[in-house]
């Protein structure tokens, strides 16, 4: 049920000490996206578990292209319900967002401030957060955030890699593991035809109890913390989403501590994808230094092994042009003696020679 | 292995009934109609895959532990290519090869578990998602399978005798070498970066921000690990293959190698302990997971480091070889501890992940398949032994 | 698991004290490695 600006302001006007405290809380969460984008806000103590917000969303849901653009895969198409709208004992058991349901109502029973045992119930949906994991993790880019601040869901691109399912710190995204040509990722749009033109989502809409406000993300705010301001008993002192994972567009109000409605209490109170910066900035360094280095190391070796190269070849020249000279050397001594012995032997031939010459002459001159 | 002393392995094998092949056969009877089923009926026919949990056996352990056991190609063409090792290759064939069929059972798997397959390429060609930890896996792992497959080349070429475009390749080794060490370096780190999104379902023992650099370092170990391993059993299976002109001193490849397992292991057993530190989360060693966690840390990260030590510094080989065995598995713990294992850890037991047979089947098959593929390759072409034509030359 | 709003902060001297124990571990260990090898 929405309310109109001016009744709001009336309101808020009216709480001045709460209007100081949502603006201080407000400016540091709006510092990214649109400042005027929409939220819900959820008061778990209104609500009594009659599911109108459930059958509401499956009527939205069941046959109508509620994404920007015309095809048939963007239909959401979701089938009828197992169990009718009206039984409400299924909210006795923990049901969670499946890809044929977006949205579920739960029982929890629990104490409130007061000591009181009672029943309260909490209402599931993707919570549309101010800087989605899944949107951050989707390796094809299939999320994107509207200005009016629902996180949806793009089929067209979607490879059915399932990241964005495990990378959801709220257990949100669902998969149609059962359709075995066109698996979709299934999760709330936040109406986003609606919202676009600045309906409150059809639950919110639908429902008989006031339970859901919609308007303006930090108007919300202001909303939850006057609330807890005029009925410090009726709430436990903490928006839910205000600040978990970096703040969420759906904010709860509840009147027993939130860890008993199966909230996550222990999330991070800064955006998700905060987380892979680290990550992600390696790559460009990596991409520089290591060419760098091993490019390095690469040419440092071949030189090394280039030197080692050099002066084994110098040392092998070395060693061969010893052995060179010093044959050289023997074979010119030997060369030389070989020549002298030469000499030698023809001297003597020749002397041996004019001696039988000499012989035989003196028996000519007799005759 | 009883396979190396009933089956003889010359030429390519002959006899078509053999004990490994009646078992390989009965693995691809029962997989490949799984299979089937998945592409003709849908993930939720053949997978435990839930909403809650949407990452299964399949992503765990045969794309995470898959990429893993993988990173033996760019570790030994490193080593020998950059770092100059030179005596290191003739294991870099066999590792390349490994690599290269690694990954594309990776690739395969992938297929298999993503939603539509068919999609693939959207990444790169229709729209990018240039936040995500998961793009840069995907372009670094399709990069680096391209460039496995440019680096297998010359083998295939060899077997051919297509001898210049043989040349073009062979030209190619270092600047891909480098490439592969880049790309792996990127990929191997954000497989582990993809989990850092994730503080509140990932157990606190297991979650850090140093989970990229955790998973990089592993898997120098895992590569070395796998080649040890495998380099040994290759050996005893394909003996035959080996060149008897060329012996090679296996043994001491196989220590050189066991030294630098045992160094990089205690350097990941000090970054698993600082990163301990960081978290702050020592309370939590006193619970279930945290007995869990002690188990892969002291049983699977500091005993392998010992034993490699001790085996390199005693010459024991065999011993190298066992605990390269036990490291893969250690590897294979880390990485199913932290996609199934310890991740969705605080759900109740019923809603806990357990995989489905037909999971199983189909990882069985593939791991399979790439044995099957690995052993025809090394019956025929020169993996395990230069080929004749290149003999002389290294 | 309340400290998970502290995981982002600064290192603590245990992880420097740490890292210290362990670069002078590393080698320590190269050296009980090589002391085997035959030079």
């Amino acid at each position: 049920m929405s309310i109109s600006r001016r009744q709001f302001l009336g309101g808020v006007s009216a709480a001045g000490i709460a209007a100081l405290h949502a603006s201080e809380g407000s400016a540091s969460e709006d510092f990214t996206g649109n400042p005027d984008r929409y939220g819900v806000l959820v008061d778990l103590s209104l609500c009594i578990g009659c599911r109108t917000c459930e059958a509401a969303c499956y009527e939205e849901n069941k046959d109508r292209d509620t994404n920007r653009k015309a095809n048939n895969e963007r239909k959401n198409n979701l089938p009828p319900p197992e169990v009718p709208f009206d039984d409400l004992s299924v909210t006795h058991t923990k049901r969670r967002t499946s890809s044929r349901t977006f949205t579920v109502v739960n029982r929890y029973q629990a104490k409130d401030a007061t000591g009181q045992q009672r029943d309260v119930y909490r209402k599931i949906q993707c919570f549309h957060c101010n800087e989605p994991a899944c949107a951050s993790a989707c390796l094809v880019g299939a999320f994107s955030k509207t200005k009016e601040g629902a996180v949806v869901y793009n089929p067209e691109y979607c490879i059915g890699c399932r990241y964005c399912i495990t990378a959801c710190p709220f257990y949100i995204p669902t998969y149609e593991y059962d359709k075995a040509f066109t698996p979709r990722v299934m999760k709330c749009t936040f109406c986003s035809h609606r919202t676009s033109a600045g309906l409150p989502p059809a639950c919110v809409e639908a429902c008989p109890y006031g339970v859901m406000t919609f308007g303006k993300r930090k108007e919300l705010l202001e909303l939850a913390n006057e609330k807890i301001v005029s009925h410090p008993d009726r709430y436990v002192h903490h928006i839910y989403g205000e600040k978990e994972v970096g703040g969420t567009s759906w904010l709860y109000l509840s009147p027993v501590p939130f860890e008993e409605l199966g909230f996550s209490t222990n999330l991070v109170t800064f955006p998700l994808p905060e987380l892979t910066h680290g990550a992600l900035s390696v790559v460009p360094m990596v991409i520089l230094l290591w060419p760098t280095v091993l490019g390095g190391l690469f040419m440092l070796n071949r030189r090394k092994e280039q030197i080692a190269e050099d002066e084994r070849r110098a040392a092998v020249e070395a060693a061969v042009s010893k052995a060179v000279a010093e044959t050289e050397v023997k074979g010119e001594v030997k060369l030389s003696s070989a020549l002298k012995k030469a000499e030698k032997d023809k001297e003597q031939a020749v002397k041996k020679a004019v001696e039988e010459a000499k012989k035989a002459q003196p028996e000519v001159e007799a005759k | 292995m009883s396979q190396a002393a009933t089956v003889t392995i010359g030429e390519p094998q002959s006899r078509l009934v053999t004990p490994f092949n009646v078992v390989a056969a009965l693995i691809l009877a029962i997989g490949i109609p799984v299979i089937v089923i998945r592409f003709t009926m849908g993930l939720g026919a053949c997978t435990n895959l839930s909403d809650t949990t949407a990452w299964g056996l399949w992503i765990g352990f045969d794309v995470l532990v898959g990429v893993a056991l993988a990173a033996g190609g760019y570790v030994t063409s490193c080593a020998v290519y950059v770092f100059g090792m030179k005596a290191y290759h003739p294991i870099v064939r066999p590792a390349v090869l490994t690599g290269f069929l690694g990954y594309t059972l990776v690739a395969i798997g992938l297929l298999f578990d993503i939603g539509r397959p068919w999609r693939l390429p959207y990444p790169f060609v229709m729209s990018q998602g240039w936040t995500s930890v998961m793009f840069e896996v995907a372009a670094c792992v399709g990069l680096y399978l391209t460039v496995l497959f440019l680096e297998f080349l010359p083998v295939p070429f060899e077997w051919l005798r297509w001898k210049k475009l043989r040349k073009f390749f062979i030209e190619l080794t270092i600047p891909l070498t480098i490439l592969g060490v880049i790309l792996s370096t990127l990929h191997q780190s954000s497989l582990g970066a993809l989990f850092i999104i994730t503080p509140g379902k990932l157990h606190p023992l297991w979650y850090t921000p140093y989970l990229g650099i955790l998973f990089f370092v592993s898997s120098i170990v895992a590569g070395l690990s796998m080649v040890i391993f495998e380099s040994g059993l290759s050996h005893r299976v394909f003996s035959s293959r080996l060149d008897p002109d060329h012996p090679v001193d296996h043994d001491a490849l196989t220590l050189g190698l066991t030294k630098a397992a045992a160094l990089v292991l205690y350097a990941y057993f000090g970054m698993k302990v600082m990163a301990l530190a960081h978290g702050n989360h020592w309370d939590l060693l006193n619970t279930g997971y945290g007995a869990w966690f002690l188990v892969e840390l002291i049983g699977f990260v500091a005993l392998p480091c010992t034993l490699f030590a001790r085996a390199y510094r005693q010459r024991d080989a065999r011993l190298a070889r066992f605990t390269a065995g036990l490291t893969a598995i250690g590897i294979v713990l880390n990485r199913l501890n932290v996609s199934i294992i310890a991740f969705n850890w605080q759900l109740p037991a019923q809603e806990r992940y357990v995989p489905h047979w037909m999971e199983i089947a189909v990882t069985i098959t593939l791991i399979t398949v790439g044995v099957l593929a690995f052993r025809w390759i090394v019956e025929r072409m020169p993996v395990l032994a230069e080929h004749s034509d290149y003999k002389a030359g290294h | 698991m309340n400290t998970l709003h502290e995981f982002m902060r600064h290192a603590a001297p245990i992880e420097y004290a740490l890292a210290l124990a362990f670069l002078v571990g590393f080698w320590a260990f190269w050296w009980l490695l090589v002391q085997g090898e035959d030079r």
